[in-house]
């Protein structure tokens, strides 16, 4: 009867895993088989033809895939340094301390995730436009930090409301400056937590176009502003070979931070296991 | 090895006008192990962090061997303090936990490894080194962080509430492996606790404090023979009270007259006073002729090697012990004589009246 039972469950379990695998995965088979396609039309299920011929187009100068893909590393990479940079100091005070005004503070921290970026962006645009800040790479990294410090912010305080300071107290009294302590202690400690709010920080840049595009103003090219003009020229196999280009650093990354994001790292909890 | 000495400590904290240490001022000979006392709140472990050099006292100096510390960052201080809740690093080794003291300072891996095998070894645990801290009992975190703390070879080492942790029995043999460690290491040793038991059994001396102010700083000993005010008395426990009225060698008191032998009260308070007198030192049935007062036995309580007897003077009610041996039995109910020997009777000011006494 348990054996059943136990048989049973472990059916349901691997269709329902083998059903979200499925669509989660469907639209991306849509895209690897396009990025091959030459002809391929109704009602055959796969081409006739196989090509490398987007694939060609992405590696082309002057589809400027490549530049753009350089262009989205390096903001989102930057982006990604200097939010961690600024948040881990806010996140402490916000995660460790009580103070005046925190709530306007907590409440300051989270607005760009309800004012839409479309507003921040316009408002922007003009002062960055006198600044000479408006289509430089500069400039849009800048804007781009707007969207991401939240996640950052809230992300590293939750880490920092379980964290206990008096372990850096113990490291200064064992014969650790503020800096090793800060190296060996405090980094350690809230290591999961940094790599979490990294990856929220490095994703919510890399799929950025509205304040790439606003901001950048056509002169900045990052992979989504390439992608959406490449997706309403019409070509199938171009736009397929490119979203490849465009997911597949965000899922490496993913997959390599994967076990932070587990239910059993320190980082978060809530999370369950990924 | 050091002898530190604190000089008008005071510690006000922002936004606070009481301040949490007030003028407290100690003379610590080097070697030695001494108690802060006091219950939660009264500035005990401020005290220690100002000593560790983790909280800047707004007033006052702090002098190892003579030098004022006071502005050493805690990294430079050599002062070592050990967490109550132990505070091992949760991602390191045990090994590497009591390493990393000699690792900030530069030292050689080979030297650390041999060092933190000795140290292991010191705190009865070898062989541990390669497990995680969560892999350890309390008593085996305690003093992993004891030994963490000891491997830097401090000035002065630190406890916060050693003991409290732990349960019963793990309590003396932590407390004999502190006591055998100190005095091996000679290393000058503070620790913080609110139990004046723990005080008693393990510091040379005692450092009381109440609301940020050093009451009393004596042998243990001293806390239960001369307390310095009402309020310490009772912190230590067992002791009696009468209001008594002195005037040079005498006192009246609401159950009699009494003579005082003020030779060894020399600094006593006259006036309206508190008179206070241990059970041990009370005689029953006595055949002194002086200083006899006629009490109602309330209550005999028999403890084995001593009867704890509850005596009504008049109104007020004293505890008086007395030997197993003691052959004439004294039943609940009977009229007793009760001494109280002249040159065992102690005065204390009034509480609230607290006068400074110069000891």
């Amino acid at each position: 009867m348990q054996n059943e039972q136990s048989t049973i469950k472990t059916i349901l379990h691997r269709t329902a895993v083998a059903i979200l695998i499925l669509a989660l995965l469907s639209p991306l088979i849509g895209f690897f088989i396009n990025a091959f396609a030459f002809r391929w039309f109704y009602p055959q299920l796969i081409p006739q033809e196989i090509t490398m011929r987007a694939w060609e187009n992405v590696a082309d100068p002057n589809s400027k895939v490549i530049e753009a893909l350089i262009n989205s590393s390096v903001l989102a990479v930057s982006v990604t340094i200097i939010s961690i940079i600024i948040g881990l100091p806010a996140a402490r005070a916000l995660g460790l301390h009580q103070f005046r005004g925190k709530t306007i503070v907590e409440f300051l921290v989270l607005a760009p995730t309800i004012i839409p970026g479309i507003a921040i962006a316009i408002g922007l645009n003009i002062n960055f436009l006198r600044w000479g800040l408006a289509g430089t790479i500069f400039g849009v990294g800048l804007v781009h930090l707007v969207p991401v410090m939240p996640y950052v912010v809230l992300t590293l305080s939750g880490v920092f409301a379980n964290y206990n300071p008096e372990f850096e107290q113990q490291a200064r009294t064992l014969g650790a400056g503020p800096l090793r302590t800060f190296i060996n202690v405090t980094l350690p400690s809230v290591f999961p937590g940094i790599v979490v709010a990294g990856l929220f920080a490095f994703l919510v840049s890399w799929s950025q176009y509205i304040l790439t595009f606003l901001i950048g103003g056509g002169r900045v090219i990052t992979l989504p502003v390439l992608l959406f003009s490449t997706a309403s020229g019409g070509n199938n196999a171009n736009t397929a070979a490119m979203s490849l280009v465009f997911i597949a650093p965000a899922i490496l990354i993913l997959i390599l931070t994967s076990r932070f994001l587990s239910g059993n790292s320190a980082a978060i909890g809530g999370f369950g296991k990924v | 090895m050091t002898h530190v000495i604190l000089d008008n400590l005071t510690k006000i904290y922002a936004g606070t006008d009481v301040p949490a240490v007030k003028d407290f001022s100690l003379d610590i000979p080097s070697g030695r192990l001494i108690a802060f006392l006091g219950p939660s709140g009264c500035g005990k472990t401020t005290t220690l962090k100002m000593l560790a050099g983790l909280i800047n006292p707004t007033k006052g100096q702090i002098k190892f061997d003579g030098d004022d510390v006071s502005s050493v960052p805690p990294e430079k201080r050599g002062a070592v303090m050990v967490f109550q809740n132990y505070l091992l690093f949760p991602y390191m080794s045990v090994g590497d936990n009591v390493g990393f003291g000699l690792k900030m300072r530069g030292v050689d891996k080979k030297i650390i490894k041999q060092k933190v095998d000795e140290m292991l070894d010191l705190v009865k645990l070898p062989h541990i080194g390669n497990r995680k801290p969560s892999q350890l009992s309390g008593g085996q975190q305690q003093r992993v962080a004891l030994a963490r703390a000891l491997i830097t070879n401090p000035r002065l080492l630190l406890l916060d509430e050693p003991l409290s942790n732990l349960d019963a029995h793990l309590r003396d043999e932590m407390r004999e492996l502190i006591l055998t460690i100190q005095k091996e290491l000679k290393v000058t040793t503070v620790f913080v606790t609110h139990d004046q038991e723990e005080a008693v059994l393990l510091a040379d001396d005692i450092a009381l404090m109440f609301d940020g102010v050093l009451q009393q700083y004596a042998h243990p000993v001293e806390f239960y023979s001369r307390p310095i005010s009402e309020r310490a008395a009772r912190f230590f426990g067992g002791m009696n009270f009468i209001p008594a009225n002195r005037q040079g060698q005498s006192l009246s008191t609401p159950v009699g007259e009494l003579k005082f032998d003020a030779q060894n009260n020399q600094n006593a308070p006259s006036g309206e006073v508190q008179l206070t007198i241990r059970p041990e030192q009370i005689q029953l049935n006595s055949d002194k002729t002086h200083n006899n007062v006629q009490g109602t036995v309330r209550s005999r309580i028999y403890v084995g090697t001593y009867t704890r007897y509850k005596i009504m003077l008049g109104d007020y009610e004293i505890e008086a012990v007395r030997s197993a041996d003691a052959f004439d039995a004294i039943n609940e109910g009977e009229t007793v004589s009760v001494h109280l020997p002249e040159d065992r009777l102690w005065v204390v000011p009034l509480d609230g009246t607290r006068k400074t006494l110069t000891s």
